[in-house]
């Protein structure tokens, strides 16, 4: 019992002690009788003297005991006299005087007091077994906690591919000079003096790489970099302070059809990126065509969008009576559709009407509410160059929100095009006054003249806006129509909200078709553009005036696109091909699988795809063995049919694998039995017994190969049976394997690192246990030495908590303790 | 390296010097520091290399493997990898150089009489073996023309080296006979008798043996035992060769069939039909190409390894002898011409003969001489040899050493008896011996599911922990268990 031991365990550890030096001194006194018994054996005197001393060593107690009886006179100097022995000393006896003494404090009267009127009596100690249990308790903590400090070293070096003994060796060749100097001390005064000397110069002793001094001086660097790093910082904070402004600014906006406008303008981008990515990295872009095919596959594996749903459930029973219910189920049906939908790539006219659909699929929302068109004020100027664009939900007027959409969606262009977008905005600020002036003063601008100013890919976007400017003078005119649109609004503004929720689904469908579409583009080069040119051109010439012109124009202009998307599908001679080459395959598959087909084939259809060009002097002869060899054929093969014979063979081994069906059946068992008497058919089948089919044939596949199915049990013995301890499954086991490690597959490198051994020990080094140093790695110093302080500080939180925490358990397993004993009394 | 405070002196000096010099020095030192290696890393090796190195397929280990099983796994992958990066890397290999006409000018026009013009002829020697049909066996080196025996035995002969030259057997008429070197008969073997065609299998020490009885009898040579009897019921077997990838013996037999073979086997491994008429001369690669003819005077490239047709030519007069050689160049002999084909094998179909040559009779045997631009023909009239651009020009010394000495010679028919391969391991999958004996472990596996009581291999199921707030609804629970349902899989 170590004096060390914690503090819970001291009253314990006290009462242990003292039982120690009470048996010490038994001891004591009984070697001192032995000795005496020795020396005194003859002499009678000394024999009585030991015999008194024997009967006093007894007696003592005795005569003491009397005493105690007896002192109850007189008073003795060193015990306390037992006056008055029957009596129990009271408390309030002793406590009595305490109230009358004046000086005591009534705070310890108070706990005094307290104490007088508890009526519990004092725990008994705990009994020997019970804290011989806590100690060794603790002591197993403690000493677990200790090793386990071994065990990350441990699973270290079980883990380690080679263990090199003796663990600590030094490195061998030559040392460098600090590491000699290193170990080396002062001791001689004359040495110390200079030591001391060294540091107050505060010159390094040990490891000399660099002076603090110069360490600091490496640390400062020049002003001029100094402000280069400083101007380089600012900016970058600037930079991203704008970039986190803007972040949250667009995540503030609650607008649902900007967010739906964004997304289509990320999809735009995706697509772009797509394009470059198919010409640059086809690695990444096969990726992204995996990434669908799996959206695809998760598609066709889960029951979304296949209207099975609560929602879907809810909306049927709607869809009776609400169109947008309707409309909304189908939706998700498309939806199912699209993403089902493989990717292979379509021919060309498929692709056509597809995009004529979408088309026709996004007209219908701009054709059926006359918002968009009924824009007061051209939506580019309103937004300034790099502003905002103003807060949707400060205007009221279904006009102005329609406006800020509008405005939005050209932002999400603006962000495509910066540069260009400005150029072009400050170019339609300059138009958008002529025009008012040309509304107001009705002076009319030679469009001609816009045309040419504008460039070439703004020229679209120009056209519309001008119509939306020419419209923002007739909305007074308008302004009836729109209230009684509103309602209709509301009614598209639930929908919308549906389809929104429907886009993210959406959007991998969309890429299917966006990527479908982009194969077409890609098949289909340059002439689309051309006529686009064209009708840009012929756009900017044509005005319209008023709401009818604005719908047969939009019309129309469909009606081009779709158009110029059918005219490239003639051209592109690909589709054909692409086309073609799926029945192709198809057919090679079924050639596969029936047998007889391709048998036959073979025989009767005899192919000639090489002709070799023999030199020509042989042709003569060529012809005569030609016809020679055709009698030897027709001769040999007369009357056997290779092929048949062949099948039958192979019928014969497909038969001769099959399990055959085991019949039990015994007559008269159960029934009547005799001459002419069958088991009945009941019977029969009851006690046949089939076996399971066995796996399908090798040469199920290859009309002209029979694979021999016998096991061979040869190569059986030679392999593993049984896996080894790690491995889970045979395929682990065989991978591990199937990488030869001999020196005729490999590099001598590859060898000897595949070969290495586990264990390498020095020949003749000791093999010494480790140590505790090799425990802790390697660490600076300084580090080292504040990692210590840490551990220190740590170890002596966790020493009070663990003190507290036996403290408590020692309680707790007294009172429980006392509790049985209560119960068993 | 790190500066020392010793040093700094010199430096400091050094410094006054460079700040003397004009400013171009310091952009210099600069430029120095900043400079960065422009091929950072290893030097990348080529994929179609690695492919060639490459052993199986990657196994990825799984999430939630045990840890001593995932290390196991990791460490034997990243030994894998590096002994393909090595093998890969260290590939130096020869260029390749065939035969290239001028422009418009057919390669197999070019007479043999301008070739041998055209190359000198180096090279260590080579044992050429020749069996008469009157009994005349002759071993030459057939570059020096050093004679090194010659005999007659006075019967029909097919022959063969065994596994060095200091021995060769002769099927005779009736039994089977080996001579030394220097014509000496050492054995008469009367288990093998009406021998037609024999097979040497270098690696497992096997003389395979078809006979006009329908048997196929392997020898071991190194103890001399006969290793397996087959009766084939295939009739006479006068077409033989062996597939040197994995030393299984295919026969061609008159009714337009190919069955392969081993010696483990009372059957055969696999039979598949090639020809409407019989198969004439049969040839296989180590690529896994097998080239058969047949009577019906058709050529058929076959892929071994799936046992399908690749290619079909039909030749005006049939082969009647095939060679494959070293780098798949393809010898096919009609009459008494021998045509030489390029590419046959692998890439898209053939329609004209890369090389053909006229011999004076007609040919009975042709063969390509391993490691040298030659191909050998035996015909009516004799012996002759041709250049034609097909050895491999990279040896592996260790493997086969064509330039090796007497002592070398000798050592390496010691490491060859040591690391002979049994018969047993001859299968149509010679990786076999790597893998788990499937039956077997089942079998046993059970047994101890039995014994145990449960199962100590089993994949334990994915159960998605219970979550509360509605994270444990049906529908994220589905998704909880797709997130992992590819890895339940395996």
């Amino acid at each position: 019992m170590s004096s060390k031991s914690s503090v819970e365990a001291a009253p314990a550890v006290m009462a242990a002690e003292d039982n120690d030096e009470e048996l010490s001194s038994l001891e004591d006194e009984n070697v001192i009788s032995a000795s005496e018994d020795e020396e005194g054996s003859e002499d009678e005197r000394k024999h009585t003297k030991l015999l008194e001393a024997i009967s006093s060593l007894g007696g003592r107690r005795r005569m003491k005991q009397t005493e105690r009886s007896e002192a109850s006179l007189q008073v003795s100097e060193f015990s306390v006299a037992a006056d008055g022995a029957g009596e129990k000393v009271e408390l309030s006896d002793l406590l009595g005087t305490m109230e009358k003494t004046p000086g005591a404090p009534n705070k310890t009267k108070k706990q005094l007091k307290n104490l007088q009127n508890r009526k519990d009596t004092l725990e008994l100690p705990l009994s020997k077994q019970e804290t011989e249990k806590i100690q060794r308790g603790v002591a197993y903590k403690k000493s677990s906690r200790e090793v386990s400090r071994w065990e990350s070293v441990i699973t270290q070096n079980q883990k380690a591919e080679q263990l090199v003994f003796p663990l600590r060796q030094d490195p061998t060749g030559h040392k460098r000079m600090e590491q000699v100097v290193a170990g080396w001390k002062a001791r001689t005064p004359l040495e110390q003096e200079i030591f001391s000397l060294l540091h107050s110069n505060s010159q390094p002793i040990h490891d000399p790489v660099l002076t603090p001094v110069e360490e600091a001086s490496i640390k400062a660097m020049s002003l001029e970099e100094a402000k280069i790093r400083r101007a380089e910082l600012q900016k970058a904070r600037a930079l991203q302070s704008y970039y986190e402004a803007k972040a949250r600014r667009e995540s503030k906006i609650k607008s649902k059809l900007y967010h739906r406008v964004q997304k289509k303008a990320k999809r735009r981008d995706f697509l772009k990126q797509f394009e470059e990515m198919v010409k640059t990295d086809p690695d990444a872009a096969l990726e992204e065509l995996k990434r669908m095919e799996l959206s695809r596959m998760q598609e066709r594996m889960t029951l979304k969008h296949q209207n099975s749903g609560k929602w879907a459930k809810a909306k049927a029973i709607m869809a009776k009576y609400d169109h947008s219910a309707r409309k909304a189920m189908q939706e998700q049906l498309e939806i199912n559709k699209d993403l089902t939908q493989k990717l292979a790539v379509p021919s060309e006219d498929e692709d056509e009407e597809k995009n004529g659909d979408e088309e026709a699929g996004a007209l219908p929302d701009f054709v059926n509410d006359p918002e968009p068109i009924l824009d007061p004020v051209n939506p580019w100027m309103r937004g300034k160059l790099s502003k905002e664009e103003p807060e949707p939900e400060v205007e009221a007027s279904t006009e102005a929100r329609d406006e800020d959409l509008e405005v939005q969606q050209q932002q999400e262009e603006e962000e495509e095009e910066e540069n260009e977008e400005e150029k072009l905005l400050r170019e339609f600020e300059r138009k958008r006054k002529l025009r008012e002036d040309e509304d107001d003063d009705l002076v009319p601008v030679p469009q001609e003249e816009e045309n040419q100013t504008l460039p070439v890919a703004g020229a679209e976007q120009a056209s519309s806006i001008e119509v939306s400017a020419e419209d923002g003078s007739k909305i007074t005119d308008n302004n009836d129509e729109d209230k009684d649109d509103k309602v209709d609004e509301d009614d598209k503004d639930e929908e919308e909200e549906e389809e929104e929720e429907e886009e993210a689904e959406e959007v991998v469908s969309e890429f299917n078709s966006l990527f479908n579409r982009l194969m077409k583009s890609n098949t289909t080069p340059a002439v689309p553009d051309q006529n686009e040119g064209e009708e840009l051109l012929d756009e900017g010439l044509v005005r319209v005036q008023t709401m009818e012109d604005l719908e047969a124009l939009r019309k129309d202009r469909t009606n081009e696109a779709n158009q110029e998307a059918s005219v490239p599908a003639t051209d592109t001679p690909t589709a054909p091909e692409s086309a073609s080459e799926p029945p192709n395959k198809k057919k090679r598959r079924r050639k596969e699988i029936d047998l007889k087909k391709v048998l036959t084939k073979q025989a009767t259809v005899v192919k000639v795809p090489l002709a070799p060009t023999v030199l020509e002097e042989e042709e003569e002869e060529e012809a005569e063995v030609h016809t020679e060899q055709a009698a030897i054929i027709k001769e040999a093969f007369a009357g056997d049919d290779v092929i048949s014979d062949f099948l039958k063979d192979k019928r014969k081994q497909e038969e001769a694998g099959r399990p055959k069906v085991v019949d039990l059946t015994l007559p008269g068992w159960g029934e009547w039995g005799g001459l002419g008497l069958k088991p009945s058919k009941n019977k029969r089948r009851k006690f046949r017994k089939k076996v399971a089919p066995p796996p399908p044939r090798q040469d199920k596949k290859l009309p002209a190969v029979i694979i021999s199915e016998k096991r061979d049990a040869s190569v059986a013995a030679h392999q593993v049976s049984q896996l080894p301890f790690p491995f889970q499954n045979p395929t682990q086991f065989e991978s591990c394997v199937r990488t030869p490690i001999g020196q005729t597959w490999n590099t001598q490198t590859t060898v000897r690192k595949l070969t290495a051994p586990r264990v390498v020990t020095k020949m003749g080094a000791i093999i010494e246990p480790m140590s505790r140093e090799d425990l802790v790695p390697k660490q600076k110093s300084n580090e080292a030495k504040r990692g210590a302080a840490i551990l220190l500080e740590e170890k002596r939180e966790r020493g009070k908590k663990k003190g507290s925490g036996g403290k408590r358990a020692l309680q707790q397993k007294k009172k429980k303790m006392q509790k049985q004993k209560k119960t068993k009394e | 390296a790190p500066k020392r405070y010793w040093e700094e002196t010199q430096n400091a000096t050094k410094k006054v010097e460079a700040e003397k010099s004009s400013d171009e020095s310091k952009q210099e030192n600069t430029d120095k520091e900043k400079k960065t290696d422009p091929f950072p890393g290893d030097a990348p090796i080529p994929e179609e290399r690695m492919k060639k190195f490459q052993r199986g397929n990657k196994l990825e280990v799984p999430a939630g493997t045990r840890l001593k099983l995932r290390e196991t796994l990791t460490r034997s992958e990243a030994g894998s990898d590096l002994a393909q990066n090595q093998s890969a890397r260290y590939d130096l290999l020869l260029t390749e150089d065939a035969l290239e006409g001028e422009e418009d000018e057919d390669t197999c026009t070019i007479s043999q009489e301008d070739i041998a013009e055209a190359v000198d002829i180096t090279s260590g020697s080579k044992h050429l073996l020749l069996g008469g049909r009157r009994g005349h066996v002759t071993c030459i080196e057939w570059q020096t023309k050093n004679l090194m025996c010659e005999i007659n035995v006075m019967e029909t002969v097919q022959d063969i080296w065994l596994h060095s030259e200091a021995m060769f057997a002769v099927a005779q008429k009736k039994w089977l006979h080996i001579y030394d070197s220097s014509g000496v008969e050492l054995h008469c073997i009367k288990k093998f008798n009406d021998v037609l065609r024999m097979q040497f299998l270098p690696y497992h020490f096997l003389l395979a043996t078809a006979s006009a009885t329908g048997f196929l009898q392997y020898l071991d040579v190194s103890v001399g035992k006969e290793v397996a009897a087959i009766p084939t019921r295939c009739g006479r077997l006068d077409v033989m060769a062996q597939n040197p990838y994995n030393a299984v013996i295919h026969l061609g037999h008159p009714n337009g069939t190919v069955t392969l073979w081993s010696p483990n086997q009372k059957e055969p491994l696999v039979k598949m039909l090639c020809h409407r008429g019989g198969v004439r001369s049969l040839t296989v690669d180590k690529t896994g190409y097998m080239v058969t003819s047949g009577l019906d005077r058709k050529l058929k490239v076959y892929d071994i390894r799936a046992f399908k047709p690749l290619h079909s030519f039909f030749l005006p007069a049939g082969a009647s002898c095939l060679s494959l050689s070293q780098r798949g160049l393809l010898s096919a002999a009609t009459g008494d011409i021998v045509q030489m084909y390029r590419d046959a094998c692998g890439g898209a179909p053939v329609t004209k003969p890369y090389m053909a040559h006229r011999v004076r009779g007609t040919v009975w045997g042709v063969g390509f001489c391993p490691f040298e631009d030659v191909l050998g023909v035996g015909h009516a009239e004799g012996f002759t040899s041709m250049i034609v651009p097909s050895g491999e020009p990279n040896f592996d010394a260790l493997d086969m050493n064509p330039y090796r000495s007497t002592k070398q010679r000798q050592e390496w028919e010691v490491k060859a008896l040591l690391e002979k391969v049994q018969p047993e391991l001859i299968s149509l999958d010679p990786g076999m011996l790597g893998k788990v004996d499937n039956a077997t472990f089942e079998q046993k596996h059970k047994e101890r599911v039995e014994a145990v009581g449960y199962d100590p291999l089993a994949h334990k199921k994915f159960k998605p922990r219970m979550r509360k707030r509605g994270r444990s609804s049906a529908g994220s629970v589905e998704k909880r268990k797709n997130k992992v349902a590819h890895e339940e899989l395996k």
